[in-house]
Order: structure tokens, then C-alpha cells, then sequence
């Protein structure tokens, strides 16, 4: 029996093609994947996701229980409000989830977990607690999550939702505020501006509709793929694991290492040098990149982890973890059936706020 | 969305349209085209290419998948839809319509041997239990 989030018949009223998401039964597309990833890119799209769980972190000893928790530096955040993105890491630098931590105020921090890892996440958060520390973890199963993304998300959630706009108005981007029991988070996983709407269960399908009245289209987890991947953002179980560190999967930026402070994973990361890095891939021939696909460079093979088609550059894309000599703008080969294509080496992301960032690969005109 | 009674089809979900001809026109149909959602590559076998009945001839992608294509009867492959290649959505706007390619059959006989309409609706309804 799948599991169902609070909006599963919205999306069945929307004629939303369902799909068995880690356990969780949920929209891949309403119709065309690619007319919601253009919405995003042009417009304001949502994503119910609800699957993903948030975790209050509350109590004296917070703060100091992320310290050595995260890799990345919860120090980071002084101002209430500020989120931060982290990986959680094994004793030996594995990933364990990659998240967002959100700093409420000294008392209380808010953690967002990917969904198949839930239940893991929190046995290890609790598992790596003292027992003295003063501190509650507490998964908020009662909210669903909403994302709003796109460049006109923001103006037409307050058409939606105009009393909370005072509240929300002067949110920077990564940063988060409280609005009663709802929580606005000016964060998102595709590359454009929006918020993530956590609020109580029952409310969500008013909320939803509410939103599809002010003109926000649904978009299904087909299109967040594919956004996030233009957006060059890593996803778990695919781009990443517990067998790859921070360091080869181009999340060195999220890895505090500076500071004094130890973390969990910490001297595995500074024992063991980086044993690839992860670079972007434009296929320069016709056909599709897909993970799994084997890579031939000039240094040596690697693999492509996520590999889809852009909307956004009609072109096809990909993540590659790939030996760490290998530069931008090399060409090298990618085996797709039994033939080897040519691609170039990339600078990612591919796209952010609805522009290409690749030279020579202008946004597509659809 | 009706199943044309004037085609044949396979279970590997093509479907073959017999011309005035002698040759034989072959897709995808609109099943296949949902299951694999907006398609974003189409790959015809080349022409002149001699097919045996069931031989893999050709590939259509769409963002989420790869799906291979096999030759509903033995042929020689006289005419391929090159539109497609800069156009795949044709397939998904209009299934029937977005030819992929065309066979002149070295065993006509092979076609009587596919599903016709009635039966191809029965393998749709069974894939969908």
C-alpha cells in the first residue's frame, strides 16, 4: 500500500499520472512534463511535496548537536530566519541525506529530510544525541510541504494568500519566516525564485486551490528532475550516497573544513584525498544522457549519475562523476546503446532563472 | 482514445498500416506514446535497411525513458519520417499520424499474423491490471 500525502486527490481531480515514489504515491505529470518545466522557468509552477519531512530540532542544545551533526557550519547561521544546506555524513565521509536546516531562533532549528531516507535520518539523528544533551527531535509527519517556483511564485502566492504577505514580503532569498502555523521558506530545488510553504495537513488542499486560482500551474516530479538538473542540484540516491563524499560530488562548498569544530565524518574527509569530481555534461550529438552511462575521457573513464533532456536548452544534459584531471570544455565520449557519442565538459548549472549559463546554447524560444 | 480498426499492431505496442502500394507504414501507438510521456528523441532504422520480423530497427526517448522498436514484419525499409528527427512531439500530439517509418514486406503474409484492433484493446486492458 502506497503512501498518500494530503493532496493525492487534488492531483487525481488534475488527471495527474501517479507513480510509486520511494513508497509514496505521487504525481510524475499532469499531462506534459515539459509544458510544467517551462511554466517554472517562465511563469509559477508547484510541487506537492509532501513526501520530504521536516524535523524540529528544539531545545538548549540544538545548536550544538548540528555542530558536530552536519558538515556543513550550523556557526553559519546567527540571524532567526537563515537556512543553510548540509550533507549529514557516516563516520567514513559517506552521505547520509543531504538537507536544509532553517534557524528559527535559539531554541528551535527546523531540518528537511528527503523522504526515503526519513526513518533512517532520524535513527541516526537520535542515535548520535547524548543523552544528557538538551535536546528534542521531533518529526512533523502533521505538515505537507508545498514549493511554489517560478518568477512570478512569490507575487502569486500572495494573491493566494494576501494576509501572509506582509510576513513574507521581505524574505531574502534562504531565509525563512513563521506566518501562524505556516512556514514560508524562500527556498526551492529548481534554479528559480519561489517559496516552500510548510503547513498543517487538513489545510493543504485549500491552499492548493487557492493557488491554482491565482494562475500557479501543478507540475509532477518529472519536471522537478529536470529543473534541478538544469539547476546542476544533486539528487540523493542518484548523484550521491553513503559510498561518496561531499568532496567527489561537487559538494566541497558545503563542507566546512575551516574551522575548528569536528564534525561526524570530519577526519575521513581530511584522510582521504577526493577520488573524482563531478562535472556537467552537453551532448553534442542527437540522443538522450542518461545515468549509468559509461564515460571515456582523456584521463580515464567515469559515469554519468543524473543524465535527462533540458526544456529549457533542447539539448541533452547530464551530472558526471569523473576522474578529478579531467577540465571544463574537453569533448569526450559517452556510450549510449552500443555507440559512443560526443559530449563536452561544462561548468554547471546549465540554468538559473530561466537563462542558460552555457556558452553557445542560448534558453530554447518555446 | 479509440484504437484504429483500419491498422494492425504488435505487443510490443507498434502499429502497421498496409498502403495501396504493397508497402507497409509503421509507428508507435498512442498507448506507448503515454507510457513514455513527452518524447525528445526518435532514432529510424537507415534505409535501405533489410528487417527481419521482431528485429530491433529503432529507438524512441522521451525525458523519463528509452524505448526500443522492433520491425512488426519482415522488410526492406523504403521511406523513414525525417521530420521526426527535429520533431518528436509529432508522435505525442498525434500517434496515428507520425509515421516512423515504411517496410516493403519480403513475407506479406506476417501481417495477418498481428493483433487487429479488438485485440491489441484486449492487451491494453490486460497491461493495465
Amino acid at each position: 500500500m502506497l503512501k498518500q500525502t494530503p493532496l493525492n486527490a487534488a492531483h487525481r481531480a488534475l488527471h495527474a499520472k501517479l507513480v510509486d515514489f520511494g513508497g509514496w504515491e505521487m504525481p510524475l505529470h499532469y499531462g506534459s512534463q515539459i509544458e510544467e518545466h517551462h511554466r517554472v522557468r517562465k511563469d509559477a509552477g508547484m510541487f506537492d511535496v509532501s513526501h520530504m519531512l521536516a524535523v524540529d530540532v528544539d531545545g538548549e542544545g540544538g545548536r550544538n548537536f548540528l555542530r558536530q551533526l552536519l558538515a556543513n557550519n550550523v556557526d553559519r547561521l546567527q540571524v532567526p530566519g537563515k537556512a543553510l544546506y548540509s550533507c549529514m555524513l557516516n563516520d567514513t565521509g559517506g552521505i547520509l541525506d543531504d538537507l536544509i536546516v532553517y534557524f528559527l531562533d535559539s531554541r528551535r532549528f527546523r531540518v528537511v529530510v528527503n523522504a526515503a531516507t526519513a526513518e533512517n535520518d532520524l535513527k541516526w539523528m537520535s542515535s548520535r544525541k547524548a543523552r544528557a544533551a538538551a535536546v528534542t527531535i521531533t518529526p512533523r509527519r502533521d505538515l505537507a510541504m508545498l514549493a511554489i517556483q517560478g518568477p512570478k511564485a512569490r507575487t502569486k502566492v500572495w494573491q493566494a494568500l494576501p494576509q501572509s504577505k506582509p510576513a513574507t514580503e521581505a524574505l531574502g532569498s534562504f531565509f525563512a519566516a513563521e506566518w501562524g502555523a505556516f512556514f514560508f521558506g524562500r527556498t526551492g530545488y529548481t534554479g528559480e525564485d519561489g517559496f516552500e510553504i510548510m503547513l498543517p495537513a487538513a489545510e493543504a488542499p485549500g491552499l492548493w486551490q487557492a493557488l491554482l486560482d491565482a494562475g500557479v500551474g501543478p507540475a509532477g516530479l518529472g519536471a522537478r528532475d529536470t529543473l534541478r538538473l538544469e539547476a546542476g542540484m544533486n539528487l540523493y540516491g542518484q548523484d550521491m550516497d553513503d559510498t561518496v563524499t561531499p568532496l567527489w560530488c561537487g559538494l566541497k562548498w558545503t563542507v566546512d573544513l575551516e574551522s575548528p569544530r569536528d564534525f561526524i565524518g570530519k577526519s575521513a574527509l581530511l584522510a582521504a584525498p577526493p577520488r573524482a569530481q563531478m562535472l556537467g555534461l552537453v551532448l553534442q550529438e542527437r540522443g538522450v544522457l542518461r545515468s549509468h552511462q559509461e564515460v571515456e575521457t582523456r584521463n580515464g573513464r567515469g559515469e554519468i549519475t543524473s543524465g535527462s533532456f533540458s526544456p529549457t536548452l533542447d539539448s541533452s544534459i547530464a551530472l558526471a562523476r569523473l576522474p578529478v584531471s579531467v577540465q571544463t570544455a574537453e569533448s569526450v565520449k559517452v556510450k549510449i546503446r552500443d555507440k559512443w557519442l560526443t559530449a563536452r565538459t561544462v561548468k554547471y548549472p546549465f540554468v538559473r532563472n530561466g537563462r542558460s549559463l552555457i556558452a553557445g546554447l542560448p534558453s530554447s524560444t518555446r | 482514445m479509440s484504437i484504429p480498426a483500419n491498422l494492425k499492431y504488435t505487443d510490443s505496442h507498434e502499429w502497421a498500416r498496409p498502403e495501396a502500394d504493397g508497402t507497409v507504414t509503421v509507428g508507435i501507438t498512442h498507448h506507448a506514446q503515454d507510457l513514455l510521456g513527452d518524447l525528445v528523441f526518435v532514432e529510424n532504422p537507415v534505409l535501405g535497411r533489410k528487417l527481419k520480423k521482431g528485429e530491433e530497427c529503432g529507438v524512441v526517448e522521451s525525458v523519463k525513458a528509452a524505448s526500443d522498436i522492433y520491425a512488426p514484419i519482415s522488410g526492406e525499409v523504403v521511406a523513414v519520417n525525417g521530420d521526426l528527427e527535429t520533431a518528436p512531439e509529432k508522435i505525442n500530439e498525434g500517434a496515428y499520424g507520425a509515421w516512423m517509418f515504411r517496410l516493403k514486406p519480403s513475407n506479406p503474409a506476417e501481417l495477418a499474423a498481428l493483433l487487429d484492433a479488438a485485440g491489441y484493446q484486449k492487451l491494453v486492458e490486460a497491461e493495465a491490471h
